[in-house]
């Protein structure tokens, strides 16, 4: 932190300013001349707090994503495929148990399997052959996806959460004062800010698994040389299935998380691989604080696009993923 | 499902055979298969296959043969499935497309191939066939605008909403939509405050939901297919409580018959549309039957949805005039099109249909509002039956071009036009 003031004194007051800016605009109560701008507190505030937890989903998916191609080089295009079956899975378990929190751990296991299964029978023969791995990943995408139509059909499928989940509840952030002096506080779905928890848990503890555990250890080092590691004598085999049927299970539970405030429907798959790479190319591949910074930009800029230049809101998720191209083509927290 | 139809037609070629001398038709079927709209596109191809079945795969004493294309609701997927039938495959008719602007592109596309007939599947924008009409597309359904003749005046008059703001997908069709709502209910005295417009395919409302006004009486949905079902879903979880009026394919079967709780949001929600699912008219019930016979319960809705009659109807209407000529085809198909420009379709399922100057529907239209079953089921009331709605909306021609085509801000909400 200090050596990052020290080394770009220009930086760190601009940033300083944007944090400060921001909070203002989050706990004060608007004067008249900032509404009359641009529009509302409370949809600046939604819009806010809809990108970040749009964020924690695209996390999920990428996280698992990042994972992979960091440790094995492989870019698994059929990443959305499992993220896709992920939901099906989870609507499937909370439907018949009518547990939705049972929908997780059965995603994650059924997809976590379906992972291993493609590690052992399709990326081993093929190891270090990144055009035919890409190529047959594809694949399994297109095919996973008609054979999921056949199964599901092109109906939209909710996972309904339980009762104490589902509408809003009232935050402690004031949106307006009403003209006697009483004041509104912001209503936000429950569901969402739940998942977004959610997503905070699993990214901090995948960020101690990475960094204060001994199997982290051998992932880091696997990531940094592969075949020095092998050369140890670590089993690089297993550590490889562990982190793909790993991946697979966070795209199986972004799945029902996704199913639960969106849908799940035929072509989420495509949808959510271009996110996985446009918040990896972003964020940096093979980083996970990467996938994060990535994920929370993406998940901002769809929101404010949609709400405060709607026409071109498709536009800015590229436009960033153009700039950072061009200035920072490792990605904001990938390493050259 | 769509291999074991190929193969079932296939099958039924080979026995017929024998019969039939003549060279069989080639029909190419364009829906929805893929993308946001794939549960509408799959009701679309079940009306195709009821029309089949009740023509017993036979037209003007011609086999059928059916090339299926699907496309995805964009317009370009649109043309590259109508190049891939009416070039590569080489069919005589063309029924098709979907969704709004794919019918625009067809439209362009279809004077490019004079030698191939286009009907319309069930798309309904309005600039299809009324800008430019092209000499070879048929359009057996209204278009968006006409889809919401009564709901206007119904909902300042009867439920007394003064003040509206819409939120929609944005592209030709729900513009059409917006703008047929508008015209009515701005003539009768409400006012919309404000057009929301979101990109066709958005999964995450969250934001535009927070946008929307609570000063408002009621707000206008004109979304479709997922993106409605995620709309509602969100609705739901965000705690919105306003009072809600529905576009057409926002009620209609393939959102009302969606999986989860979201739809609920829906019941006692007025709405308006080519049909309505309880109305006792016989020709609607003995489609109903019909289709309802031909598919297992769990591969249909309970009752077919606008897109599954709007083919039926286009279908059936190719399937009379190829009768009348005798399966004729030659000189540029001339005598068929003169049969589909001046047929009546008396028996529709959904009302008395004819034809206008540019080849537009003229039609009925149906008032209706969402109520849910003893089985826990969701379907559309009638409420009231519209009939003879043109194209205009019963506006003098000349000031209804004045108003200017329907888009993000057409039409200005005036109280006479």
């Amino acid at each position: 932190m200090r050596r990052f003031v020290d080394r770009h004194p220009l930086w760190s007051v601009i940033i300083f300013a944007v944090v400060a800016v921001l909070l203002w605009m989050i706990f004060a109560v608007w004067p008249d001349w900032l509404t009359d701008a641009i529009g509302r507190k409370k949809v600046f505030l939604n819009a806010l707090f809809n990108g970040i937890t749009l964020g924690g989903l695209y996390f999920l998916v990428a996280s698992g994503f990042t994972l992979i191609f960091g440790l094995m080089r492989n870019v698994n295009l059929a990443h959305g495929s499992l993220y896709l079956l992920g939901g099906y899975v989870g609507y499937l378990t909370a439907d018949a148990t009518g547990m939705w929190l049972l929908a997780f751990p059965a995603a994650f296991i059924v997809v976590g399997a379906f992972g291993v299964l493609l590690q052992i029978f399709v990326f081993r023969r093929m190891e270090g052959e990144d055009l035919r791995q890409t190529l047959v990943t594809i694949g399994i995408s297109i095919v996973m996806a008609d054979l999921m139509l056949w199964a599901w059909g092109g109906d939209f499928y909710n996972i309904s959460p339980p009762e104490w989940l589902s509408g809003p509840m009232q935050t402690f952030f004031v949106t307006s004062v009403k003209r006697s002096g009483e004041l509104v506080y912001m209503k936000y779905p429950m569901v969402r800010l739940v998942i977004f928890a959610a997503s905070i848990v699993v990214g901090v503890g995948m960020w101690l698994l990475l960094n204060r555990t001994r199997i982290g250890m051998l992932i880091r080092a696997g990531v940094d040389d592969r075949d020095m590691l092998s050369a140890t004598g670590a089993r690089i085999q297993l550590v490889f299935v562990a982190v793909f049927a790993f991946g697979a299970g966070l795209a199986g539970v972004a799945g029902v998380v996704g199913g639960t405030f969106q849908s799940v429907a035929p072509g989420e798959d495509v949808r959510f691989l271009l996110a996985s790479l446009v918040v990896v190319i972003v964020g940096g591949m093979g980083s996970i604080p990467g996938a994060a910074l990535g994920a929370l930009l993406i998940g901002l800029a769809e929101q404010f696009g949609s709400v405060y230049f709607p026409t071109y809101a498709v536009v800015l998720t590229f436009l960033i993923m153009v700039v950072v191209l061009a200035f920072r083509p490792q990605g904001l927290m990938g390493r050259n | 499902m769509r291999l074991t139809y190929l193969t079932t037609i296939s099958a039924a070629a080979l026995m017929a055979a024998g019969v039939a001398q003549a060279e069989p038709l080639k029909i190419g079927f364009l829906a929805t298969l893929e993308g946001t709209y794939t549960v509408l596109g799959e009701d679309g191809l079940r009306g195709f296959k009821v029309a089949l079945d009740e023509l017993g795969n036979m037209a003007g004493g011609r086999e059928i043969e059916v090339i299926i294309a699907a496309t995805d609701a964009s317009p370009d997927s649109a043309v590259r499935a109508a190049r891939k039938v009416v070039e590569q495959d080489k069919v005589d008719i063309l029924i098709g497309p979907l969704s709004g602007s794919e019918g625009i592109a067809l439209r362009d596309y279809s004077k490019t191939q004079p030698q191939v007939t286009f009907i319309n599947g069930i798309s309904g924008a309005q600039e299809t066939t009324w800008v430019d009409p092209s000499e070879n597309f048929f359009r057996f359904n209204m278009d968006g605008a006409q889809w919401s003749a009564g709901l206007g005046d119904y909902v300042f008059n009867e439920k007394g909403y003064e003040t509206v703001a819409t939120i929609g997908e944005d592209y030709s069709f729900i513009y059409t939509q917006v703008f047929g709502f508008a015209l009515e209910y701005c003539q009768a005295g409400g006012e919309i405050t404000d057009r929301f417009w979101v990109p066709l395919g958005t999964k995450d409302f969250g934001s535009i939901i927070a946008a929307l006004p609570d000063d408002v009486d009621a707000i206008y949905l004109g979304l479709g297919g997922g993106d409605a079902v995620n709309f509602l879903n969100q609705y739901q979880q965000a705690g919105g409580d306003a009072n809600l009026i529905g576009g057409t394919i926002m009620v209609d079967g393939t959102v009302l018959n969606s999986k989860g709780s979201a739809k609920e949001a829906l019941i006692g929600v007025p709405s308006s549309g080519p049909q309505a699912d309880d109305w006792d008219n016989p020709n609607w019930q003995k489609f109903v039957k019909a289709y309802q016979d031909l598919f297992e319960p769990d591969q249909r809705f309970p009752s077919p949805s606008l897109m599954a009659t709007g083919y039926y109807n286009g279908t059936m209407a190719m399937a009379s005039c190829m009768e009348q000529v005798g399966g004729d085809l030659s000189d540029g198909q001339a005598a068929f099109r003169d049969c589909l420009s001046s047929i009546v379709l008396e028996d529709a399922p959904n009302g008395s249909i004819k034809l206008d100057g540019n080849r537009q529907a003229i039609g009925t239209n149906f008032l209706t509002e969402v109520v849910e079953n003893a089985d826990g089921t969701l379907s559309n009331k009638l409420i009231k039956v519209i009939e003879n709605v043109n194209q205009t909306m019963g506006i003098d021609e000349a000031a209804f071009r004045a108003i200017g085509l329907p888009s993000r801000d057409v039409p200005e909400c005036k109280s006479s036009y």
